[in-house]
């Protein structure tokens, strides 16, 4: 076992709404829906049209770029709707469940004895292929490829994200099974990450290499994590695998059946009662949260690093969370010279810094102007790697190939980021211009 | 609210295609000073820390204030008047035009170019229009003032693109500039700083004597003659407490600094170059002011850790190094930054390749 690994840069943003360790079961919704705009580069081709009859499993469309990746509808019922955005760009498939879920036979092999290729073919079948990503880029995995190493991150340090002791303490079955599969798709190491002191079960998982992380958010994101068990050099390829889809991979091996059943948490301070949730992946939030109260922002995912959904909308594929928060649509007085009590700062000019304990119940106000870089020094104290954020972003804004490489690109994704876009006084969409980068990056290599 | 309600009345009229359309970016300065605006993010992290530029400019205009009332009494002092209060009216009534002059030049050119480039106002200019009459002596001609700045805003940042890409510190180019282009008015052997009495500053004494006629307490409290805002060490070390504390000016840059000019000042002392005590550099001439407000410009220093203790040893040394051995200036501060924020992405670059060197060795070792 190796040596607790403790980060000291991050912050913990302490948000209003943490969820009460209770599972609900959310009611069948009356649509579930697949988007590709869920995944990065990908561009869809579809299967199916609008009242085809379809299983839990079944293709709904594949990704034109590699034909072998299907996405396939969470559970059986009718195609209900094709949504499509501008210039007939494919926003999701929405298809209306049965009240019998019918799931399709697929072809389960025993990860203990099959070949590598069969185990890719299952995988690629059923659609779970689409939960490996691949670093660099963050894409989904080629399932060509070779990864030197895949990674597990076994907790999640965004604010109000799930405890995963609680949300998959009986899978834990389904995580060894998942793990075991994991581990024959690389000639390299599983390496599976647990927080220091809420390791659970975790350390008790054979076949792979554990790590300790300590310190606050981002350390629990994988690719934190992999920069310091074994950095992402130009050329390596390495997979991730979300701990929530590694259940969901076992539990298909170990039972035979398609089922992408999981529990998120639903939070945030406009969250009524923040607790955690039992769905079916791609589900419609209304099913989840209910009724979504007037100028309130459902996130998908974590208020860091989330999608936007609109009230009608569907839980994005990769999320484990819903977040609920204010909107922050108001003029604010002053505001930039009052003391702002209410308001959560990592700077000094303001007063939070009395408080460390306090639960903020921030909004989604931009609080402040876009402005050039100006302050320095500051992002490097969110990121706890060995990578210079602003002259990596400048990289990205002037197109520089070369200098992107140099810098890092290859080592973070946007989520990595977060930090820093949420501290920058200058407001610069880091995310963003780091997700144009890795785009940039792709289409031209 | 009935000050929102105006501001949303006459909203229209500033906007595109409106009467004053033209005035659009300057509409919205003055509408974002007021009010923050209700902008919600759109992309990447839903939530942000409420820290923004106009509260980091901010910031450090109040750390300014200290040493400003200070110089502004100072004035009133050195012009023979020594009760505190109209001391303090004389300086403040010498010192207010400047800083009137200073502040309109300077954002009008901010605004006009910010129009021009269809984007918003920068608040950098709040601390810069404080930073030049603070580093001029008050009785310099107002034409002077107004002429420097338009030079140091025009050349010395937006023809680089504006805030944040500028290389040099605003306020100091618009001193260089005054200080190069009319040498009379700003310097020579005697600064003016009331009614023009005239009288070599402590600073050079020191360079000409290796004494000067006033207590190390009073160059300390700031009642010797000089610009207006570099004069008391303590106001100026009030206002680094509150950059320091605040986070806003980097520890590393301020301490470096300090470090490096100790260390040459000693250095001088002890090869018998210099008379006085090394203490002395940090107290008088504007040393202290430089280390605290002009180093620490994030924009003109080293971005990166390690280039910063670099790039502020290098200002301290350096500053020392042209107060010593230099016959012509006695100032080395000024000089000193401009140079190191000319060689401050120099600094970087190297800083900055040893990180690329070490992701491209992990190759190697894969290899």
């Amino acid at each position: 076992m190796s040596k607790n690994i403790n980060l000291r840069k991050g912050l913990d943003i302490n948000l209003a709404g943490k969820a009460e360790l209770r599972v609900e079961n959310a009611p069948m919704a009356k649509s579930y829906a697949v988007s590709p705009l869920d995944y990065e580069n990908v561009t869809p081709k579809l299967l199916v049209k609008v009242g085809d009859k379809v299983e839990a499993g079944a293709a709904l469309f594949f990704d034109k770029n590699n034909p072998r990746i299907l996405f396939t509808s969470p559970v059986s019922g009718v195609v209900s709707a094709i949504n499509r955005g501008e210039k007939r760009k494919l926003l999701n498939v929405a298809v209306e469940p049965d009240q019998e879920q019918v799931a399709k036979a697929i072809k389960v092999v025993d990860p203990a004895k099959a070949e590598r290729s069969e185990i890719v073919e299952m995988l690629l079948e059923s659609g779970l292929w689409t939960r490996i990503v691949e670093r660099p880029y963050g894409v989904i995995a080629n399932p060509d490829a070779q990864p030197k190493a895949i990674f597990v991150s076994a907790f999640d340090s965004a604010p109000l994200a799930p405890d995963y002791n609680f949300a998959l303490a009986s899978e834990r079955e389904n995580i060894e099974a998942g793990m075991a599969l994991l581990s024959r798709l690389t000639e390299g190491k599983v390496h599976l990450s647990a927080r220091k002191g809420a390791e659970g079960f975790m350390s008790e998982i054979k076949g792979v290499e554990y790590h300790t992380f300590s310190g606050k958010h981002p350390v629990g994101n994988v690719g934190v994590q992999i920069h310091h068990i074994d950095r992402i050099a130009k050329g390596d390829i390495v997979w991730t695998v979300n701990i929530q889809d590694v259940a969901i991979i076992g539990r298909m091996v170990r039972t035979g059946k398609f089922d992408m059943s999981k529990t998120i948490v639903v939070a945030g301070s406009e969250a009524e009662k923040p607790c955690y949730k039992r769905i079916i992946a791609g589900a419609a939030v209304e099913s989840i949260i209910g009724k979504v109260k007037e100028n309130v922002r459902v996130i998908s995912g974590n208020a860091l690093t989330g999608r936007t959904t609109a009230a009608d909308g569907y839980i994005a594929a990769d999320a484990n969370m819903i977040t609920l928060l204010p909107e922050g649509n108001v003029y604010e007085l002053l505001g930039w010279a009052m003391p702002r009590f209410h308001r959560f700062s990592v700077s000094r000019a303001y007063f939070s810094w009395l408080c460390p304990k306090k639960e903020y119940k921030l909004d989604t106000n931009l609080n402040g102007g876009e402005r050039p870089f100006v302050v320095t020094g500051l992002y490097e104290n969110y990121l706890p790697m060995d990578v210079y954020v602003a002259y990596l972003l400048k990289a990205c804004l002037v197109k520089d190939l070369d200098k992107m490489e140099n810098l890092g690109l290859y080592e973070v994704l946007p989520e990595d980021l977060a930090l820093c876009e949420f501290v920058d006084p200058s407001k610069i969409e880091m995310q963003q211009i780091l997700r144009d980068g890795i785009n940039l990056m792709i289409k031209e290599s | 609210m009935g000050l929102r309600n105006i501001v949303d009345k006459i909203k229209p009229t500033f906007s595109e295609g409106g009467k004053l359309g033209f005035l659009h970016s300057t509409f919205e300065g003055f509408e974002t000073f007021l009010f923050v605006p209700n902008t919600t993010t759109q992309r990447g992290s839903h939530v942000r820390d409420c820290n923004d530029i106009k509260r980091v400019m901010i910031v450090v205009v109040l750390a300014l204030i200290p040493a400003m009332l200070v110089g502004m009494y100072n004035v009133g002092y050195q012009a023979g008047i020594t009760e505190i209060f109209p001391a303090f009216w004389f300086g403040f009534l010498k010192a207010l035009p400047t800083i009137i002059v200073s502040y309109v030049t300077g954002l009008a050119i901010e605004f006009a170019f910010a129009q021009k480039r269809k984007h918003e106002i920068n608040e950098g200019f709040l601390v810069t229009g404080l930073l030049i009459p603070l580093v001029m002596p008050v009785t310099v001609p107002l034409w002077i003032v107004a002429l420097s700045t338009a030079f140091a805003v025009v050349i010395g940042k937006e023809v680089f693109g504006g805030t944040g890409m500028n290389v040099f510190n605003p306020a100091l180019l618009a001193r260089a500039f005054a200080f190069f282009a009319y040498t009379p008015q700003m310097s020579g052997e005697a600064v003016w700083y009331a009614d023009a009495k005239t009288g070599a500053t402590a600073l050079e004494q020191l360079g000409s004597t290796g004494e000067m006629q006033w207590s190390v307490m009073d160059a300390f409290i700031g009642l010797i003659p000089g610009s207006l805002g570099e004069t008391s060490t303590a106001a100026i070390l009030l206002g680094a407490v509150i950059l320091l504390f605040t986070g806003v000016a980097s520890w590393r840059i301020m301490l470096s600094v300090f470090v490096g000019g100790l260390a040459f000042a000693y250095l001088f002392d002890a090869v018998g170059m210099t008379e006085y005590p090394a203490y002395y550099h940090l107290l008088v001439g504007g040393f202290a002011f430089g280390a605290v407000f002009m180093a620490t410009d994030p924009v003109t220093s080293a971005q990166t850790n390690c280039g910063k203790w670099i790039y502020g040893f290098m200002v301290g040394a350096l500053a020392i190094l042209i107060r010593v051995v230099n016959p012509a200036y006695p100032e080395g501060m000024m000089l000193s930054i401009l140079f190191m924020n000319a060689l401050a992405p120099l600094i970087d670059y190297f800083v900055v390749e040893r990180n690329v060197a070490r992701r491209k060795k992990l190759i190697k070792n894969v290899k």
